[in-house]
């Protein structure tokens, strides 16, 4: 075993990375992507918000000001929020359960790498000739007479990093169906790995909608067809269907993971068991369901008559319910609990009301006639964000210092993650609450000014100064990251005290086997179960024996990088570049090469054995 | 503690004063509704709003007795309670109650504001407009009076207003905030709705409503404004009847302004028409019909109504709308443009 615990220079570590099919190692990769991108996309909302600060301003033009709108909601939903909630799925659900790993390592990594091959391949963008403009729902008329390549490797982009999306999804639906601990039935997972196991559905049945859209956008741009030409019999709103078929459960897979995040910190900190544990699960489930049924509100004023509108107006108010009794059964578990405020439990709490006002202007807008007047306007921008940010990114940033011990080992400092939260939280309502009324006064939402008189100056000044605190939180954040990492105070398995779930019952960070013998789970809180009777661990379920263990591979980074090369040789043949066609053809050759090399080759994975594992345990007594 | 809670206090009336400070503008709130469709959604703004604030101070009450009376003390472990059937119960059935509350009149209302049958009645004496959204400029059309104006909606008050919006590019949406809430110009089909102009309250906004684009077009979609002009229908009436008067494009009177009309014949009437009556297929008319130019005001939607702007914007469109498809299609030299501007001031068709 000491073959693995040795250090390693820059170069090797980098190498492990690259070939890793490691669920903690894939878990930091997606943090360290997400992260970066939230960096890029938090620095194109703060560029919007000095554009906003003033009327009649002219820091960026019109058409660049699109270009950053666009790439702010497509950076921020596909290669932040995506990555991030990814990231603590890979990390802690596999642990949760109670298994080694997910369930195709191979196919994990695969997905983090086709996420961000597409991610980095949709950037570039900017570094040629302009990114993509028609907003990030790319409505089909306009993305059609969008000039340039922008659009281009919108699709295109999207498009290979959906593809890891979608694989990765399978992959945790499979792990949580078939990888399960001896003893840990559906009913005593915790709720965090129900919500990824209900996301993962919905990754499942809502991306290849995404994908048939995008396919069809890619043949009209690049190929010359007609779906979406008007003038020859095409339909634009068909796109707008197939992209909020899509679209709104995206918001439910960004925003169930929060939940089960939030479902662990409220159990944990208030030392109590969650609330109505069986109805949370059938809350996650129906909205999960519901999430599919509500598409067209996005749609009231596209003109698909009342009938519809009113059809769909009831069933999004419907979701209001579900929503409801999680939020009570939050309220209930921290009722008669003996409530600590760390860091993460102070997201948790302030998630309470933010992500409440989110809640109930979305009961509002789906009110049909009254989101005539609401549709498109700055009072969705302020609802959106409250959803998205009082809800996954106070989830993404609780989850953050919550998980950090578990996966580096080591606990970022409390104090400044205090300082983060309050600086996050006083930016966040300083920057949105005020939108709600800058859209009821009648401002449209992705305007690259105003002119003075309207009524909007005042408002739109306090909404950009509240974007600086964000800013200073996110940068007291990064400092703290570094502090962490630099001090590197290593912790115990269960540093916050009061750990529920079975990850808690590992060593932080886990051995890259995880569990030695996989655990006897007793019951919902199965870590928690033990701890009460007074055990230091978790009740082994088999005996000691040989672990086998995937081999690491370098293939996925060549597949996706392959696909990466590809859609270069596909955007520029639109220009007619002779090099196009040999591009796209070396492309696809790495990614098919790389497949063909994988299903050839025999990869029959290690085995770790019995007295390595026992030698381990020894070491560990010599030390201590 | 103390200075925290002071600090909270000042940053609650902050964001009191602000709301109280007022509901915007009465020529573009929508919480200054002047008019039956704004009236309907302005109601469901408030019953909406009534209910939701009864749900919030439920939760933050429960909220706030949480985290001042279960903080942790001591190391002692909570009870560890399952749940409670009646009180699931309660939160189920309760909030399934409130939204039938909301839901009832929400599809009365959608199916109220979607009631078009007027339009198709044969004999049916309704105002009926063909709104037509360009890359940032309107058309207005009035197929029943046979007259076309841009930028400038002009409807009666008191009475409903039908509408028939299409694109004639990319995909706009139509709205008015003040009079109702919008519906957007599709590539594809015509979408129907109507809406209602409050004489009193127009009075209170001056007789203009401000008009907006609500769908990302492309650059200028946030200078993609027009206006609404409301008037009596004796108004109305007098107005469509001095529109029609103009049968021939009305001859300039002063000298330069002859000018100008010469090279406008010349370099712009291609796009822009200067009579009311447009016999140009809706699809191809490529610019704002400039009849009543003169009378308008705004200039390009966005530009005070004056010679000086006008000039301005004749110099350099592209300035003042970035990507607007009038850039580069004509090339007029400053003095020219004096000309042109003078007489295009002079399009008036009222006394």
């Amino acid at each position: 075993m000491s073959t693995y615990a040795q250090k390693k220079g820059f170069g090797a570590t980098i190498w492990d990375y690259l070939t890793t099919v490691d669920h903690k190692k894939i878990a930091i990769l997606y943090l360290i992507a997400g992260g970066f991108f939230f960096v890029v996309g938090g620095l194109e909302a703060v560029f919007i918000r000095i554009q906003l600060a003033v009327p009649n301003n002219d820091f960026v033009s019109a058409g660049l000001f699109n270009e950053i709108i666009t790439m702010h909601g497509t950076t921020m939903i596909f290669l932040a929020a995506m990555p991030l909630v990814f990231a603590f799925m890979n990390a802690v659900m596999p642990l949760q359960i109670g298994a080694r790993d997910v369930a195709f390592p191979f196919v994990n990594a695969l997905g983090f790498w086709l996420f961000f091959f597409g991610g980095v391949f949709l950037n570039l963008s900017w570094f040629f000739d302009g990114a993509p403009d028609a907003g990030w729902t790319s409505y089909a008329s306009l993305a059609m007479a969008s000039k340039g390549h922008g659009v281009d490797f919108y699709v295109l982009g999207l498009q290979i990093s959906g593809i890891g999306t979608l694989i990765g999804g399978i992959n945790f639906l499979v792990t949580i169906i078939n990888m399960r601990a001896p003893g840990m039935t559906y009913m005593r997972m915790p709720l965090f790995t129900w919500s990824t196991f209900v996301t993962s559905a919905l990754i499942l049945f809502a991306f290849p909608p995404l994908t048939v859209g995008l396919v069809l956008m890619m043949f009209d741009r690049m190929f010359g067809s007609n779906f979406f030409v008007t003038t020859m019999g095409g339909n634009t709103v068909i796109w707008e269907h197939l992209f909020w078929i899509f679209g709104h459960p995206e918001v439910y897979i960004l925003v169930l993971p929060a939940f089960g995040i939030f479902s662990e910190i409220f159990a944990m900190f208030s030392r109590k068991r969650l609330f109505g544990y069986s109805s949370m699960v059938f809350a996650t489930v129906l909205i999960g369901f519901l999430g599919f049924m509500v598409w067209a509100h996005h749609m009231f004023t596209t003109g698909l008559g009342p009938v519809a509108n009113a059809i769909f107006a009831v069933a999004t108010m419907a979701i209001g319910v579900p929503t409801g009794i999680k939020i009570f059964n939050w309220l209930l578990t921290m009722w008669g609990g003996s409530v600590k405020f760390t860091t993460p439990m102070l997201y948790a709490l302030a998630f309470i009301p933010s992500f409440i006002a989110g809640g109930v202007t979305g009961v509002m807008l789906a009110s049909a006639a009254a989101d005539y007047q609401y549709h498109d306007t700055y009072f969705v921008v302020a609802h959106f964000h409250y959803v998205i940010v009082g809800g996954v990114v106070f989830a993404i940033l609780a989850g953050t210092h919550l998980y950090w011990p578990k996966m580096f080992g080591t606990m970022l400092n409390d104090t400044l993650g205090k300082i983060t939260f309050w600086l996050f939280f006083i930016g966040f309502h300083m920057t949105f609450f005020i939108q709600h009324f800058l859209g009821l006064w009648g401002m449209p939402r992705r305007v690259f000014t105003y002119l003075p008189g309207q009524g909007f100056e005042t408002s739109n000044l306090i909404s950009s100064l509240g974007a600086v605190f964000m800013s200073l939180a996110v940068l007291v954040l990064l400092y703290n990251v570094i502090m962490t990492s630099v001090k590197n105070v290593r912790v115990g398995n269960d540093p916050w005290g009061d750990g529920r779930t079975l990850e808690w019952a590992l060593p932080s960070p886990p051995p890259f086997y995880n569990f030695k013998q996989l655990p006897l789970v007793r019951g919902l809180d199965a870590y928690w179960l033990e701890k009460m009777e007074g055990k230091k661990g978790m009740t082994p379920a088999e005996p000691l024996g040989d672990i086998h263990m995937p081999n690491s591979s370098f293939l996925p980074f060549v597949i996706a990088f392959g696909l990466f090369v590809a859609a270069f040789g596909a955007l520029f043949n639109m220009d007619d570049k002779a090099w196009s066609v040999p591009v796209l053809i070396i492309g696809l050759l790495i990614t098919f090469g790389a497949m063909f090399l994988r299903s050839v080759k025999d990869d029959h994975g290690f085995h770790i054995h019995k007295e390595d594992l026992m030698e381990d345990d020894n070491d560990k007594g010599a030390k201590a | 503690m103390k200075r925290l809670a002071k600090w909270r206090l000042i940053s609650i009336f902050a964001i009191l004063s602000l709301i109280l400070s007022g509901c915007g503008e009465p020529f573009l709130s929508t919480l200054r509704p002047a008019g039956e469709v704004a009236d309907i959604q302005y109601d469901l703004m408030k019953l909406s709003t009534l209910i939701m604030v009864g749900v919030i101070v439920v939760v933050m009450v429960i909220f706030f007795i949480v985290l001042i009376k279960f903080r942790r003390k001591d190391e002692k472990i909570p009870k560890q309670v399952e749940g409670s059937h009646k009180l699931e119960i309660i939160w189920t059935v309760i909030p399934i109650l409130l939204l039938l509350l909301l839901a009832v009149p929400t599809v009365s209302a959608t199916f109220k504001l979607a009631d078009v049958k007027e339009m198709d009645k044969k004999d049916s004496d309704a105002l009926v407009i063909n709104v037509r959204s360009n890359l940032y400029w309107w058309e207005f059309e009035y197929p029943g009076q046979g007259i076309v104006t841009g930028q400038d909606l002009v409807v009666p008050t008191d009475e409903k207003v039908y509408f028939n919006l299409i694109s004639s590019d990319v995909k706009h949406s139509f709205w008015v905030p003040a009079i109702g809430g919008k519906l957007d110009t599709n590539t594809e089909n015509v979408n129907k709705f109507w809406l209602e102009f409050d004489s009193a309250k127009a009075k209170e906004a001056g007789d203009l409503f401000y008009g907006k684009c609500a769908e990302l077009c492309g650059p200028s979609h946030a200078l993609m404004d027009f206006k609404v002009k409301t008037m009596s229908r004796d108004d109305f009436d007098s107005w469509v009847a001095d529109m029609k008067d103009v049968e021939e494009p009305k001859v300039a009177e002063t000298e330069s302004a002859q000018r100008g009309q010469e090279i406008f014949n010349k370099s712009c009437i291609g796009c822009h028409a200067v009579t009311p009556a447009n016999a140009t297929p809706p699809e191809a008319r490529r610019a704002p019909n400039l009849t009543n130019f003169g009378e308008r005001s705004r200039i390009a939607g966005v530009l005070d109504h004056s010679e000086e702007d006008l000039k301005k914007w004749l110099k350099d469109p592209e300035k003042y709308k970035p990507g607007n498809l009038m850039t580069g299609s004509y090339s007029l030299t400053d003095e020219q443009i004096n000309d042109v501007a003078e007489y295009l001031m002079g399009l008036k068709v009222q006394e």
